[in-house]
């Protein structure tokens, strides 16, 4: 219980902000001590952040440390057990057209008979019933949006005729096209060469600074998010820690999270995370890290 | 002139079966066309070939019953959609499963009534029917019920174009854009089964596949766009259906029997062939745009 009550005063929505350039400004999306239990399990242990407009922020985790939950509660997929989910500082809406969504699978096959253009269109008002109207006005958002990544090019390409990394950005433009201003990507680094990667994380971080959204980018590697991430979500064993990317990125922090020694190098303005040699973290590095982040670290924290 | 009357046999339109047979088939073939565009894109093709089976059930039933097979194909697809809906449709494993479960009991009971059905009534006539089809004996009177139900399912269908083409891409990208993705799903699986049952009455329960997956498969070959893709496989089922009819009226003159062959060989048959002619078409267009594009491209390959 004492440690709980630790990570409630570290994540309030004031925290949260203080370090960023936007100290005024209400949290685009807050979790408010989110519980999920599914059959009996205790998927996620009272979450809480909060996310600012206009910064970029990295969810990271390890496969099944529940990022994925996560997004289904933002996204009213799933109904957390205890908690609140807040969004622009309102209570969710049952059916919620204001997030942006990529998912982290989307099979689209080769003979999948739809243009770039039409799958940005489908984010427009692909939820309504009837033959689509084709009108300027609906073009126009389709094309700017197609410009704002990119993706002009290959507008009228087939969806899978496309490489990863141009599909991603397509995706990117069908969740942004209704304009939401808070925008999640589960795992969208992932099968992406690193040329792709860079390419897609750098447009993220550029979207978030021209259209002032909130974005979440879950990932299981550190190191592309890095760069561009003005803050760091960690999740372990369905809790989180969350703080600005200077406090975590260091050598201490990252080897408590990890449970394993792990060397943060800086290198020309880059940040780089790489497993040290095979020696487990002395628990007595505890000492004089941020209590929230201390809270999660390492095969004890269960 | 003397060729023509050689291909289009003297009486061929003015018959009453025929105007009955391109009427319902025709119809039946659009359609199944257009909800088969979904059903490949959203990898339902098992479900949709079980519907055919499993309504002839109902065929076989309504044949037993005395009723009209029309009711027995339609009403048994339905209650087969909602049984797969119940059982768990809905989960990507759970789907094939419980396709498979009610499949399976409706060849099951389907047997047995085609055996009663040949021995109690000793009409030996319903198993060919109720399999392989009846084109040309379609009652006048069932025609409109065919032209009804075709009408109300490509209704419902263009309603729901642009959630099921979402839900299409993924269920969950969907979800986020706030369509009900669950009541989508049962929804479709209903217009499938409609769909189905009614080409299973016309080319025959065992066939109708081809009908639903043959013209998609071929218009997802050539169609860039979704609205594209449902045009070309109603045309193509279109042709085949009325192609195929005309092949059977001609092959009364033919050996061996001189009684025709059956008009449901005939239309799958074009299926098939407008497929692999599309298929070849298409590999022939890549091959030659790939040996042009090679010399400027050069080793690297196009610039994306």
């Amino acid at each position: 219980m004492v440690r709980q009550e630790a990570v409630v005063a570290e994540m309030t929505p004031h925290q949260m902000t203080s370090g960023g350039t936007v100290e005024s400004r209400p949290p685009v999306l807050e979790l408010d001590g989110v519980g999920v239990r599914l059959e009996g399990r205790q998927i996620l242990h009272d979450v809480r952040f909060a996310l600012a407009p206009g910064e970029l922020t990295g969810l990271i985790g390890s496969n099944g440390a529940g990022k994925t939950t996560i997004f289904r509660v933002v996204l009213g997929l799933l109904n957390p057990t205890s908690g609140r989910v807040l969004i622009g500082g309102q209570p969710r809406p049952r059916r919620n057209r204001s997030v942006g969504y990529v998912p982290q699978k989307v099979a689209l096959d080769a003979d999948m008979p739809l243009r770039a253009r039409d799958l940005v269109a489908l984010g427009l008002d692909g939820h309504r019933l009837g033959l689509p109207t084709p009108s300027r006005h609906r073009r126009q958002l389709v094309d700017e949006m197609l410009e704002a990544v990119d993706a002009t090019r290959f507008a009228d390409d087939r969806i899978g005729s496309l490489s990863g990394g141009e599909q991603q950005r397509v995706l990117i433009a069908h969740a942004l096209v209704s304009r939401p201003r808070l925008l999640l990507l589960d795992e969208p680094l992932a099968n992406l060469d690193l040329r792709s990667e860079r390419e897609v994380v750098s447009l993220l971080a550029r979207l978030a600074k021209e259209q002032d959204l909130a974005v979440l980018i879950s990932a299981h590697d550190l190191n592309p998010v890095l760069p561009v991430a003005d803050r760091v979500v960690y999740v372990a064993h369905g809790r989180v820690a969350s703080g600005r990317t200077d406090e975590v990125a260091t050598t201490e922090v990252l080897s408590r999270l990890y449970g394993h020694h792990v060397d943060v190098i800086r290198l020309h303005g880059r940040i780089l995370v790489v497993a040290g040699p095979g020696e487990d973290v002395d628990p007595t590095l505890m000492a004089g890290l941020p209590q929230a982040l201390a809270d999660l670290g390492g095969p004890t924290a269960t | 002139m003397g060729f023509w009357s050689h291909v289009v046999e003297p009486g061929f339109f003015g018959s009453q079966a025929v105007q009955n047979a391109l009427l319902a088939g025709g119809v039946v073939a659009a359609i199944s066309g257009v909800v088969g565009v979904f059903t490949v894109l959203r990898g339902q093709s098992f479900a949709g070939h079980s519907f055919g089976d499993i309504s002839a059930t109902g065929g076989s039933a309504a044949s037993l019953l005395g009723l009209n097979p029309l009711v027995g194909f339609v009403g048994m697809g339905l209650v087969a959609a909602g049984c797969m809906e119940a059982i768990g449709v809905r989960r990507v494993r759970g789907r094939d499963v419980a396709t498979g479960i009610v499949l399976g009991l409706a060849l099951g009971v389907s047997a047995l009534f085609l055996y009663l059905d040949t021995t109690v009534h000793s009409t030996t006539g319903a198993v060919t029917t109720v399999l392989f089809g009846s084109l040309f004996t379609i009652p006048a009177s069932t025609v409109p019920v065919v032209v009804g139900c075709s009408a109300g399912v490509l209704a419902v269908t263009l309603l729901l174009y642009r959630p099921l083409l979402l839900s299409s891409v993924g269920d969950d990208i969907a979800a986020a854009r706030g369509v009900p993705v669950r009541l989508t799903g049962a929804v479709f699986l209903l217009l499938m089964s409609v769909a189905v049952s009614l080409s299973a009455v016309t080319v025959g329960a065992i066939l109708s596949t081809a009908l639903l997956i043959g013209p998609a498969a071929t218009a997802l070959r050539v169609a860039k766009r979704p609205g594209t893709a449902m045009v070309v496989a109603a045309a193509t089922g279109l042709v085949a259906v009325w192609l195929g009819s005309l092949l059977a009226y001609d092959s009364y003159s033919w050996p061996p029997t001189h009684h025709g062959w059956p008009v449901s060989f005939f239309i799958v048959a074009l299926v098939f062939v407008i497929y692999l002619a599309v298929d070849l078409g298409h590999w022939w267009q890549q091959r030659r745009r790939d040996t042009t594009a090679a010399p400027t491209t050069g080793l690297s390959g196009p610039e994306r």
